[in-house]
C-alpha cells in the first residue's frame, strides 16, 4: 500500500505506551462542534451544533446527522469528510448484512463492524486514523441504544454522552440531569438545554440539528420549525 | 451419470400445527453399489433448525461443515441462534457464491421461527429459494416423493399425525427409487424439543 516512504505505520507506540496519532485524532474530535446523545426509556435523541463558517452557506445542505438504516442514525464530531466515509461504509455493512440474512442488522453488530473499520486505520501502513467520533443511536429488538465510537475503534454504550468542543461541561450537565426513567420528550428537552449551556450565540432551529428515534423504530431528523417549538418549551 | 444421483437419497420436510418434520433415507451408495445403510442426510443447526442435504455426498459434507462454522461464529458474535429464515437466506447466498462452479447439493431447511411458526424451504443447487406452506422434497427421485406427499398431506397435523404421514411418505416414496431407501430417520421439531425416530423399511 503506497510507496516505501509511507509503508510504515503512523500509529507506532511511544515509549510511554501511547499511540500518539490516536491521541491527536481525539484532539481533532475535541476541536469539533459539540454533539450529544441521550437514551430514554422509549427512544434515543442525538443533537449536534451546526456551526457554519459563514452566513452565506446554505444551512439546509449541511447535514450532521445521517441515517444508516431506517432504525439507526448517527451524529458526529470532528472532520466532516471523514464522517462521510464512515457513514458510507456503515450503510454498506448494514445492507450486506440484510442481503445475507434477510434480517435488519442489530445496532450492536453495526457499531462493532464500524468500530473495526476505524481500528483498521490505526494498525496499517500508510493510513491515518479517522478524525471523528460517532454517536450512533438506534432502536432494535434489544430496545433503544446509544453508542459512541472513537477514532481508536473503541466503542461504548452510553445512557447519555457528549463529544466535541464542549463535552466536559456537557457531560457534567448531563450527569446531573439524567434519570433512568426519562422518556423521549424529556430527553429532547434535556438535550436542547445541554446544548444551549455551551452555545456561543443564539441557539435556534437553524444552527443545531436534532435526530430522534422512538418506539416506532424510525429515525428522523427534526425540522427547524419542530426544533424551534421544543426550544420555546424549554425557555 | 449425473452428479446429483451418484450417491442417491431422498429428503422430505413437512409442516404441521406448530411443528415441522424433516426426514431422510439412510442409504449411501456409489451408483449401484450400496456402501452404507446408516447414513443420515439431516444436520441439526440448533434446537429449532435442521437442514437436510440431498445430492453429492462430498458437497453435502462440506456444506454441512460450512453451515456449522457460520452458525457457530454467528452465535458468538450475536449471542443468539440464527432465525430459520435468516439461515435459509444465508444458505442461498453461500450457494449462489458458487454460481459458475456449484455445490451439487439441494438443501431442505426446516425449523420454527422464534414465535413458533413452522418454516420449510427447498432450494436448488445455486440457491433459488422455494418456500412452501406444506412440504418440500429433494433427492434422486423427487417425482415419487412429490406424488406421495401431495396425496397424503393434510393441514394442521399434530406432531404424532405428522410423524405417521412423513414416515409413510418417505418409505413409499423411496421404494420407487433404487438409489434411495434402506430405512429412514424422521425428526419432529416442536417448541418443546425435537423427537427423532428411525424407520425400518424395505432393505433393498
Amino acid at each position: 500500500m503506497g510507496d516505501s516512504a509511507y509503508s510504515f505505520s503512523l500509529t507506532t507506540f511511544s515509549p510511554s505506551g501511547k499511540l500518539l496519532q490516536i491521541e491527536y485524532a481525539l484532539t481533532a474530535v475535541a476541536a469539533g462542534a459539540t454533539s450529544l446523545g441521550i437514551k430514554a426509556t422509549n427512544g434515543v435523541v442525538v443533537a449536534t451544533e451546526k456551526k457554519l463558517p459563514s452566513i452565506l452557506i446554505d444551512e439546509d445542505s449541511v447535514r450532521k446527522t445521517s441515517l444508516l438504516t431506517p432504525n439507526i442514525g448517527v451524529a458526529y464530531s470532528g472532520m466532516g469528510p471523514d464522517s462521510r466515509v464512515l457513514v458510507k461504509k456503515a450503510r454498506k455493512i448494514a445492507q450486506s448484512y440484510y442481503r445475507l440474512y434477510k434480517e435488519t442488522i442489530p445496532l450492536s453488530q453495526l457499531v462493532r463492524e464500524t468500530a473495526t473499520v476505524m481500528q483498521e486505520s490505526t494498525q496499517q501502513g500508510g493510513v491515518r486514523p479517522f478524525g471523528v467520533s460517532l454517536l450512533v443511536a438506534g432502536y432494535d429488538d434489544q430496545g433503544p441504544q446509544l453508542y459512541q465510537v472513537d477514532p481508536s475503534g473503541s466503542y461504548f454504550a452510553w445512557k447519555a454522552s457528549a463529544i466535541g468542543k464542549n463535552m466536559v461541561n456537557a457531560k457534567t450537565f448531563l450527569e446531573k440531569r439524567y434519570s433512568e426513567d426519562m422518556e423521549l420528550e424529556d430527553a429532547i428537552h434535556t438535550a436542547l438545554l445541554t446544548l444551549k449551556e455551551g452555545f456561543e450565540g443564539q441557539i435556534s432551529g437553524t444552527n443545531i440539528e436534532v435526530g430522534i428515534i422512538g418506539a416506532d423504530r424510525v429515525f428522523r431528523v427534526l425540522t427547524p420549525a419542530e426544533i424551534q417549538d421544543y426550544l420555546e418549551e424549554v425557555e | 451419470m449425473g452428479l446429483m444421483s451418484y450417491n442417491g437419497g431422498g429428503i422430505i420436510a413437512m409442516t404441521g400445527k406448530n411443528c415441522v418434520a424433516i426426514a431422510s433415507d439412510l442409504r449411501l451408495g456409489s451408483q449401484s453399489t450400496t456402501l452404507a445403510v446408516d447414513f443420515q442426510k439431516t444436520f441439526k443447526i440448533h434446537d429449532t433448525l435442521i437442514v437436510g442435504l440431498a445430492g453429492l455426498v462430498t458437497d453435502m459434507q462440506t456444506l454441512s461443515q460450512r453451515f456449522k462454522f457460520r452458525h457457530n461464529l454467528y452465535r458468538l458474535r450475536e449471542d443468539r441462534d440464527m432465525r430459520v429464515s435468516a439461515f435459509a437466506n444465508m444458505v442461498s447466498s453461500m450457494l449462489y457464491e458458487k454460481r459458475f462452479g456449484p455445490y451439487y447439493c439441494e438443501p431442505i431447511i426446516a425449523g420454527l421461527e422464534p414465535d413458533g411458526t413452522p418454516f420449510v424451504m427447498g432450494m436448488d443447487l445455486i440457491g433459488a429459494q422455494g418456500q412452501s406452506e406444506d412440504f418440500v422434497v429433494a433427492g434422486s427421485n423427487t417425482e415419487s416423493l412429490f406424488g406421495v406427499c401431495e396425496s397424503f398431506y393434510r393441514n394442521d397435523m399434530s406432531p404424532e399425525e405428522l410423524f405417521e404421514t412423513v414416515a409413510q411418505c418417505l418409505l413409499s416414496g423411496v421404494d420407487r427409487d433404487c438409489l434411495a431407501g434402506w430405512g429412514g430417520i424422521v425428526h419432529i421439531i416442536t417448541p418443546e424439543g425435537t423427537v427423532s425416530r428411525t424407520l425400518k423399511g424395505r432393505m433393498d
